[in-house]
């Protein structure tokens, strides 16, 4: 052997038992074996016995109807429909409540953070109160607790309480309100939107090469709005302004008509966001904090005002210290979500158990259940970390 | 099934014990009871840690394929309970209405099923937990709450903030008999069982009770001479005591007896007899002759 250690000592003839390059590679293939015993015994004794007892293996199940009913569906499903679709209604409910929890918790943990840091005495302990109040109460507890109180505080629906003039009901139902009748228009707005979110976006690059070049800043905000709203309408007046509604009215048991956003829903997403905005609080502080105090005095003696300040010149730096544990509070939420089973909401654990229950195949569900978070929590990550390189710290 | 105050259990299910005890020992105290789970109750059956199953487990064909059905004690079924002010008072009417269900057992499959037959729609209400499922369903969350009967009845008794504000629609959805289970190949103890809880729908359909058990085997009458043991041959046909129907109705009481200690007008449970009526009252209960 050729290969010199360092300092140039000759290699050592040892007995090949205690010869660390040779021991090394034996025990390497030693836990390689073991594990790879381990997982062929497992899966070959599992579908021994899934065999010997007559259970059916394979994902042939999803095209059967499922055969149950699923209160809350963003998309069309009857119990007529295949537990492949009842799934995916399950995973839409989930992906809903964890994309709005994602977005309001941020909102709401940055304002907390920040108000943490007020010099405002009252302000900062009403944010220390609540951060202390809502992270030390598991979550599942905040959960029952706002499930009680919207089943127990609002009335039944033939007492529900009329707001705007007898359009939004409240109840413990939900809340029900008027929607437009369904109408082509709508797929060409949605478009007309989708074309305004470009629009912004060209906007706002515009506005930052301008103002790099002249000083100038430009109303960004509400130009965006502005398109983003204005393209729509446009699209909808061009198109004959229809303007039917779907009106909700008591019928029967209950009220038929506009839409309504359930309280399992409510519960779960008022419970989610309270509960992790304030870890996201913490975060946010903490990546203030973490700034050189130079920082704000120099942005001070620019003469940007406290909030031009935090806006302009401590957030975007404290963004690089905010987003990589931030992340893990994203998947928290999406993980979190899951304990919807407790109060009721329909997510994708709640589809996946009534499969479970009726095809009996628990293995194939679960996977399908693990692979479902898997990818959620995955590209989540994969963001994350896209949005970190961009922001991160580049040298020149 | 509970224990009492004292610890001893009782309930319908415990005197179906009872009276096997009865027969097969003369002394209807001779029974140990073993609390198991809804999982559990079958495979310890099977491997001998009970001789007898009386858990409210219903009869179907895959699991009598299993263990053997001695006999049906009790005829449940899904039902439905609502408040009383909402003026429903059918199953027919419960279109458009929001239902409590507690998944993971077949009650949401059946519900589904039923609804679809009738062209009938509902919004259902999924909670795992029993606790809390109860308490949506008496806030108001749902306007129906559906389980087995015999469960809506306890729950209603037991939970309601004031039971009379609460109806269970008197037809149930799906059959669910109840039924006393023994060990594959156990015939002769099927026997026993079967015919002690026979003995008690007999003895209830012959006006015999607890009470009058005495005066009527000195009646000259050859049925109830036959049932009770004064005529001899029925005891040995089952392997045990001539006495042992005379025993049974004289711890136990006949099968009236037993419902009306347990589940009748005057427990709190109030459960309507319905289909655990004799037969000759329109119910269910039939048993063969003895003889």
């Amino acid at each position: 052997m050729a290969v010199e250690s360092l300092g140039s000592a000759p290699r050592v003839k040892v007995a090949p038992w205690n010869d660390p390059v040779i021991r090394g590679w034996v025990f390497q293939i030693v836990v390689v074996g073991l594990v790879g015993f381990l997982a062929w015994y497992l899966v070959s004794n599992t579908i021994d016995n899934l065999q010997r007892q007559k259970i059916a293996s394979g994902f042939h199940y999803l095209e059967r109807e499922a055969g149950f009913e699923i209160g809350d569906t963003m998309i069309e499903y009857s119990p007529a429909s295949t537990y492949a679709r009842a799934i995916w209604v399950g995973i839409l409910n989930t992906l809903r409540v964890a994309v709005l929890g994602i977005i309001l918790s941020t909102l709401l943990g940055t304002i907390i953070g920040v108000g943490r840091l007020s010099p405002n005495w009252l302000l900062s302990r009403i944010c220390s109160w609540y951060v202390e109040a809502f992270r030390n109460v598991p979550l599942l507890l905040w959960l029952f607790l706002f499930y009680k109180l919207i089943s127990e505080a609002f009335p039944g629906p033939r007492q529900a309480i009329s707001l705007m003039w007898n359009s939004v009901f409240l109840s413990n139902r939900g809340v029900y309100f008027p929607v437009p009748m369904a109408d082509p228009i709508h797929k060409w707005m949605g478009l007309a939107f989708l074309v305004g979110i470009a629009g912004a976006w060209l906007v706002a690059r515009w506005a930052r090469k301008r103002q790099e070049a002249t000083g100038q800043p430009f109303p960004v905000i509400s130009a965006s709005l502005g398109i983003m709203v204005g393209l729509p309408a446009l699209v909808w007046l061009a198109g004959g302004a229809p303007h039917h509604m779907s009106w909700p009215e008591l019928k029967g048991f209950n009220f038929a008509g506009g839409t309504v956003i359930q309280p399992e829903f409510t519960a779960l997403l008022v419970g989610l966001v309270l509960y992790t905005s304030a870890f996201v609080a913490e975060i946010v502080r903490s990546g203030i904090l973490a700034l050189h105090k130079g920082q704000s005095e120099a942005a001070a003696a620019l003469g940007l005002s406290r909030g031009q300040a935090m806006r302009l010149v401590l957030l975007p730096q404290a963004l690089r210290v905010i987003v990589p544990p931030m992340t893990s509070q994203y998947l928290n939420i999406t993980k979190n979500s899951s304990l919807a089973i407790a109060i009721g909401y329909p997510d994708l654990v709640a589809s996946i158990n009534v499969t479970i229950n009726q095809t009996g195949q628990a293995i194939e569900n679960i996977l399908i259940i693990m692979a479902a978070y898997l990818s959620v929590s995955l590209s989540i990550s994969a963001f994350m970390n896209w949005y970190n390189k961009r922001i991160a710290l580049t040298e020149r | 099934m509970h224990a009492d105050s004292q610890g001893a259990w009782r309930g319908l299910s415990i005197d179906m014990c009872r009276a096997t005890a009865a027969a097969l020992f003369g002394d209807a105290s001779k029974v140990k009871y073993i609390p198991l789970d809804a999982a559990k109750r079958f495979p310890a059956l099977d491997a001998g840690e009970v001789d007898l199953l009386a858990s409210n487990s219903t009869m179907t064909l895959s699991r009598d394929a299993g263990a053997d059905f001695a006999a049906i004690y009790y005829y449940d079924g899904q039902g439905f309970m609502l408040p009383r002010k909402l003026g429903k008072r059918v199953v027919g009417d419960l279109n458009g209405s929001t239902i409590c269900i507690q998944p993971g057992t077949t009650t949401e499959a059946n519900v589904a099923d039923f609804f679809r037959q009738n062209k009938m729609t509902y919004k259902p209400v999924l909670i795992e937990s029993v606790d809390e499922l109860r308490t949506a369903f008496f806030a108001g969350r749902c306007d129906v709450l559906t389980a087995d009967l015999s469960n809506l009845y306890a729950t209603r008794a037991a939970y309601a903030p004031n039971p009379s504000d609460y109806a269970i629609l008197p037809r149930a959805i799906t059959k669910e008999p109840l039924g006393l289970a023994v060990r594959h190949g156990d015939h002769q103890f099927a026997d026993i069982v079967r015919w002690s809880v026979y003995a008690m729908i007999e003895a209830e359909e012959y006006g015999i009770t607890s009470r009058n058990v005495d005066e009527a085997v000195k009646i000259d009458n050859p049925v109830l001479k036959r049932i009770l043991g004064v005529t001899p041959g029925m005891g040995k046909a089952l392997g045990v005591d001539e006495k042992w129907a005379y025993n049974i109705v004289k711890q136990v009481g006949n099968y009236g007896e037993s419902y009306e200690r347990n589940l009748g007008a005057n427990t709190v449970l109030k459960i309507p007899r319905g289909l655990n009526n004799p037969w000759r009252d329109g119910g269910m209960l039939y048993a063969p002759p003895i003889r």
